[in-house]
């Protein structure tokens, strides 16, 4: 079997235009993609690697149960939690999320996605200045200046460059890369600055003094320092007039500078630069999203909440608080007592302070691969691979969104992330209703 | 002066206590302040049940201090909303403790916990000890921080203190995290320690720093001035004065920083 | 269900019932014959009114710049909050949001106040599947998606080039591709131009490299609306939108209309024509024009109005002009988010603080409630607030309130900046609306302007979504004001489908309402014609493959389709 138009869900980059062949539910070929994306298409179908049925751990000892029995121990954890983290919601459909949303609604808990730990400063940003963006399609369409800071996209997002920005050929730029200009800022000399037509090398820590200097320029200040953040004068003044003078350009960014030592204000600094550059020219600004869908999951969040992500419904209703509601910092400071992690692995990757909380709460684990998460879950129940085994909804990092495929039949037994959340919140629900129905509903108008 | 005593007995997880706050307390019998709803993590809980209440009550919140004992990490919105009486924490309070508030003071002997004094409008906050991050700020997303009244916090505070600053005056003994009064309008904060990035993105108010630092880039030296007095203050010394930040159009804030 | 709703005072223009006591009898979510009482729940609606469920044919409630409001301000939902709550052994999930409140609640808020259907006016094609996914999530209501047309690469292009039975099939393709209603035309070319960080102000201004101008748009799809026998008109967010001294555009946008013609309805729908009526050099004279912009309503029987009432609420604008919301933000130097979608549209959002205080915003809010009281035909107006661009959709009941009383509209002047007094009109305007007439504007003329016959209306056949509220007409007195707002805030039933969903101003039961959508065929060799270019700029021109683009049935809630057969398109002159 032959499908073309398939959907990788691997990165945010979510391209569409994937082909695989199939025989004896394996796939076998894979075009188009690029390595990473393929490597996760040969992985899902490689079942020798996945553990396909639950898992309850007791004493230490672990169980195989069926997925009945462990979605009855799930909601007990959830059930009896004075303070639930569900996290992860990234790698997985918005489907799935919704039905998240509705569990931690009902169970008083905090949802938090992993934007927490990458772009959530870029969230901060925006409900701080704005956003102007645009879709992808506008950069080839258009673009004739094209910047990434603190993004490396040749090995994060390795299509990126080619589909999207520099190098296609667009409606006002017939001659694809020869149209347009390449600029890298970074704090060294990464594979994508190898390829630009110009590098910018920007001291560690200091991206928010270099923005700040750009837009002191822009606005008619004159620089008094020979280099700011170690980039020099002149420099800085060529960027500035490369800026105001292009016809369409936009500004990709990702963890380099979310993560750089101003965090969400550094952000804040790089859309106001690209709000005062509208004043000269059409500049759009875009974060480079990792996960496929961790757009999708700040998306379903609002729609249903009104808060992208770190959404806390302890109250009965949801607040927001990065700072004090997201993920890492209710690990760290040990409000946790039990959680749901979904299609993510804090365990590895989560600072230490706050694994060390997790591995001493009871907690599931809900996952396609088994990874170190999932050894330590007092419960563990594996789940299809969306856009493999499983449809469903995601978003592209510009907010384009695409219904990814299923193109071959998960293990026997296992189900989607979306099914096997609702299970737990209907078995939740029954157990809790009264709980909820002896609290008089409160509502607050300030 | 009536006083009422809360001493903290502990809780499993975090507690939200904006009943605590003596336009509540004030009117109420004790046994009625006992009943107050708390919440523990997502369970409505009575006050009664994670504190022990004495002391001597009064109509008039103007007339109440409530003094609350013990280690107060995990209670969360003391004095939130009050607008009289006073608040004396003994030992370390918790998340926005003082958010909102109009009036009145609080006192905290210990240090608190990040986003208290959030859009504060006015009264006093003391802190003896340190300060978290977004000390009287304003929430995410608005525009508009603090609005009035005094912060005085004698140890250090953490980053983006007094964000979005509309109003009012703080004053910070020790030193400041990063972008303390980060998008400030109007306003005054009085840094005694070092502040990196103060005033980052501030288009209006006044930023005194008594210490030497680096200002950011984008802002512009306009001259040096001795013995300053900003907002009732004097500070003896030699100063260089900023405006700034002109990253922003419009900006027309001051930052000395002494010599 | 059977359900009788007894001796109510009627409101149902659509069948000229104007307030007899009649009962109303419900069965299997119909309105019925009569039947006999004895199987069926009978209410007492003695002493109340009973009209249709409201209709919203302009609100802002789902879509991709919907949702970048709500990212855009949590400072906003936390002064709005429902709770969850478990009743009737249903989980009623909670929500947040004052402008843009979340999806769920979004339902709730509308059913409380007696409305059963609401549509989204601006669907961007390629964010069609988002659109949708929110339109899922929101409970009762009945829902539809106004499509983008105005600054489409597709519609331009066959319009220029004299193609317009092109145009139409390409519309009718997008339509069904993307499960939308209408042709929406947002600031036609604007939209193109901001791709380069333009905008068009006059009609006869030319887009960037399409060479075509707003008035050729307008026209083109007003006409390529009539070719393919759509339900609704031409839906026109016109150019100029919130200017100084737009009035005059317009005046002449709503010409336009002239010589085309429809049995059933108008065929050009001006919307949210408060912030196009306004008259003045500078924001310094600013001033109302809505009396002109009134007198040409009148004039013009085939262009109908929506308001677009200005409620004096901090609220959230948001829409797919997006020059306007570039130039609104750089005038109020608040946050400001942009979205420009390839080939389609680029819609933008900020906040705006509506206050009395301000002399621009009180003359915003006389233009608004002047057009509703010049306007002679209350067929011709529909109550919106462009929500949340005027004000958030839960003011109805107060702009309900000033419509019916004049006192209330002094007494809310008092605390207004004097501007309203010199700058507009409204001190001198007595008009009252009575309840047949507000029945009219939220409920008959939306149905009739959307082409539903089964909806806005208590005939045998029609769907049962039914409003009953605590007003006594024959003990209405319009000074008492509060009263009128306190029942259309909280009614006293809501009925949709024939199931209760409110009582007494609570929501006491939820499920899925329609989603409506229109499905044209044209001939095959012209659509064939439309696909093989659709092929050639899939492939280079957009970011997405063309058979990752149309939105399949399983998005949408009761997906409901209004079928259209064209034997063959015939241009229109």
């Amino acid at each position: 079997m032959h499908y073309t138009d398939v959907v990788c869900t691997f990165c945010g980059t979510l391209c569409d235009d994937i082909e695989v062949t199939v025989e004896d539910n394996r796939i076998i070929d894979i075009r188009h993609a690029c390595r990473v994306g393929a490597s996760k298409f040969f992985k899902a179908s490689d079942i020798k690697h996945r553990r396909t049925k639950p898992i309850i751990r007791e004493n230490g000892r672990e169980i195989e149960v069926s997925l009945e029995e462990a979605v009855e121990k799930a909601s007990e954890i959830l059930a009896d939690a004075y303070r639930p983290l569900l996290y992860g919601w990234s790698s997985t459909t918005c489907e799935a999320i919704k039905y998240g949303v509705f569990l931690t609604d009902l169970v008083g808990g905090i949802m938090d996605n992993t934007a927490t730990v990458c772009h959530g400063p870029s969230v901060l940003a925006f409900q701080e200045v704005g956003y102007p963006s645009c879709t992808l399609g506008e950069v080839k369409n258009r673009a004739d200046l094209i910047i990434y800071w603190g993004s490396n996209p040749l090995h994060a997002h390795p299509r990126h460059l080619s589909r999207y920005s520099f190098y296609p050929r667009g409606f006002f730029r017939e001659r694809g890369m020869q149209d347009r200009e390449l600029i890298v800022i970074d704090v060294r000399r990464t594979d994508t600055a190898k390829i630009a037509n110009k590098f910018i090398k920007v001291e560690q820590g200091k991206d928010y003094e270099l923005v700040s200097a750009l837009r002191y320029v822009l606005n008619g200040g004159v620089l008094k320092k020979d280099y700011v953040a170690g980039v020099s004068r002149e420099e800085i003044y060529e960027l500035v007039d490369k800026m105001k003078s292009c016809s369409f350009g936009v500004l990709f960014f990702g963890m380099g500078l979310t993560q750089s030592s101003g965090k969400h204000r550094t952000i804040d600094n790089a859309i106001s630069l690209v709000r005062d550059l509208n004043r000269f020219t059409k500049f759009n600004i875009m974060m480079m999203r990792g996960h496929y869908n961790v757009t999708g999951s700040n998306e379903v969040l609002a729609w249903e909440t009104g808060y992208p992500y770190a959404v806390d419904f302890s109250r009965g209703y949801p607040r927001y608080n990065p700072g004090e509601t997201s993920a890492v910092d209710v690990l760290v400071r040990g409000e946790v007592d039990a959680a749901l992690i979904i299609a993510s692995d804090p365990v590895s990757h989560f600072p230490k302070e706050a694994v060390k909380h997790l591995l001493r709460i009871p907690y599931i684990s809900i996952d396609a691969f088994y990874n170190a998460t999932s050894m330590f879950a007092k419960v563990y129940i594996p789940t299809a691979v969306a856009g493999i085994e499983c449809e469903g909804t995601a978003y592209r990092m510009d907010g384009v969104p695409i219904r990814v495929r299923k193109i071959i039949e998960p293990p026997e037994g296992v189900l989607s992330d979306e099914e096997v959340v609702r299970m737990i919140y209907e078995k939740t629900m029954e157990k809790i209703k009264e709980r909820i129905e002896e609290e008089a509903a409160e509502k607050v108008i300030v | 002066m009536k006083e009422i005593f809360l001493k903290f007995k502990g809780s499993k997880t975090v507690l939200e206590a904006e009943v605590i706050n003596p336009n509540v307390f004030a009117g109420k019998k004790l046994s009625e302040i006992e009943n107050l709803t708390v919440y523990h993590g997502n369970r409505r809980a009575k006050l009664g049940e994670f504190f022990d209440v004495e002391g001597s009550t009064s109509e008039d919140a103007r007339e109440l201090r409530i003094v609350v004992e013990g280690d107060l990490e995990k209670v969360k919105r003391i004095g939130e909303n009050m607008s009289e009486g006073e608040i004396l924490i003994k030992g370390n309070a918790g998340m926005h403790t003082g958010d909102f508030m109009s009036g009145g003071r609080i006192v905290v002997e210990g240090n608190v916990a990040s986003f208290c004094a959030t859009e504060m409008k006015g009264g006093e906050f003391i802190v003896k000890g340190d300060a978290g991050d977004y000390l009287g700020s304003a929430y995410r997303g608005n525009w508009i921080g603090m609005q009035g009244g005094l912060i005085v916090v004698e140890g250090n505070v953490g980053r983006e203190s007094c964000a979005h600053m509309s109003g009012g005056k703080a004053i910070i003994r020790g030193t400041a995290g990063d972008f303390a009064g980060v998008h400030m309008r109007k306003g005054t904060i009085i840094i005694e320690g070092k502040a990196n990035r103060a005033g980052a993105q501030m288009i209006g108010g006044t930023i005194v720093i008594l210490t030497n630092v680096d200002p950011l880039p984008s802002f512009e030296l306009v001259g040096e001035e001795s013995d300053i007095e900003v907002d009732g203050e004097r500070f003896s010394g030699t100063f260089l004065k900023y405006i700034g930040d002109k990253a922003e159009l419009r900006a027309k804030g001051t930052l000395y920083i002494r010599k | 269900m059977k359900i009788i709703l007894k001796n109510g005072y009627v409101y149902d223009p659509i069948n000229n019932i104007n307030g007899e006591v009649m009962d109303i009898f419900i069965k299997d979510g119909k309105i019925v014959n009569e039947f006999r009482e004895k199987d069926a729940k009978v209410i007492d609606c003695k002493g109340k009114v009973v009209m249709p469920g409201a209709i919203d044919i302009h609100s802002h409630i789902a879509g991709g710049k919907v949702n970048t409001g709500r990212i855009l301000r949590p400072e906003d939902h936390r002064r709005f909050v429902i709770a969850r709550k478990f009743k009737n052994g249903k989980f009623f999930r909670s929500g947040a949001g004052f402008s843009v409140p979340s999806t769920r609640i979004t339902g709730y808020l509308y059913a409380k106040m007696g409305y059963t259907m609401a549509f989204t006016p601006a669907l961007p094609p390629l964010m069609a599947r988002h659109t949708h996914e929110e339109l899922s999530s929101i409970p009762i209501i009945d829902k539809g998606a106004l499509t983008l047309m105005g600054n489409n690469w597709f519609v331009m292009k066959y319009l220029k080039a004299g193609e317009i039975e092109k145009c139409a099939a390409f519309a009718a393709w997008l339509l069904k591709a993307v499960k939308g209603y209408a042709i929406k035309v947002v600031n036609p070319g604007g939209g193109e131009a901001w791709g380069w960080g333009k905008n068009v102000t006059s009609l006869e201004d030319r887009v960037p490299y399409f060479d075509i101008t707003p008035k050729e748009i307008i026209e083109g799809l007003m006409k390529v609306n009539e070719m393919l026998k759509l339900p609704h008109s031409e839906h026109l967010h016109t150019i100029n939108l919130g200017r100084v001294g737009n009035y005059e555009t317009t005046i002449k946008t709503m010409k336009l209309a002239r010589g085309l013609e429809n049995r059933d309805r108008h065929v050009l729908q001006i919307t949210h024509a408060q912030f196009h009526s306004y008259g003045g050099e500078s924001w310094k004279s600013f001033e109302s024009k809505a009396y002109e912009v009134a007198k040409a309503v009148n004039k013009m029987k085939n262009v109908a109005i929506d308001v677009g009432f200005v409620t004096l609420d901090p609220t959230t604008t948001m829409t797919a002009d997006g020059p306007m919301e570039y130039y609104l933000s750089s005038l109020t130097h608040l946050k400001w988010t942009n979205k420009d979608i390839e080939l389609e549209t680029a819609p933008g959002v900020t906040p705006y603080n509506y206050s009395p205080k301000s002399a621009v915003s009180s003359v915003q809010w006389a233009v608004g409630l002047e057009l509703a009281l010049l306007v002679e035909d209350p067929w011709r107006v529909m109550l919106t607030t462009d929500h949340p661009n005027g004000g958030p959709f839960i003011r109805y009941p107060r702009i309900i309130a000033w419509l019916m009383s004049r006192k209330y509209r002094e007494d809310f002047m008092k605390n207004m900046n004097k501007a309203v007094e010199k700058r507009a009109i409204i001190s001198s305007l007595d008009r009252e609306y009575d309840l047949y007439e507000i029945a009219i504007i939220t409920r008959a003329s939306q149905a009739r302007a959307l082409g539903l016959k089964e909806k806005g209306h208590l005939g045998v056949g029609a769907d049962a979504d039914v409003a009953v509220y605590d007003i006594n007409p024959e003990e209405l007195n319009t000074a008492e004001y509060e009263k009128i707002e306190r029942a259309f805030s909280n009614a006293y039933l809501t009925i949709k489908s024939g199931e209760i969903v409110v009582k007494e101003g609570e929501v006491v039961n939820e499920f899925y309402g329609k989603t409506y959508y229109v499905d044209v065929e044209v001939e095959e060799e012209l659509m064939q014609e439309v696909e093989r270019d659709l092929d050639y700029y899939f492939k280079r021109y957009y970011s997405v493959n063309l058979a990752n683009y149309p939105v399949s049935l399983d998005y949408l809630t009761n997906p409901t389709k209004i079928e259209r057969k064209i034997e063959r398109v015939k241009v229109i002159k």
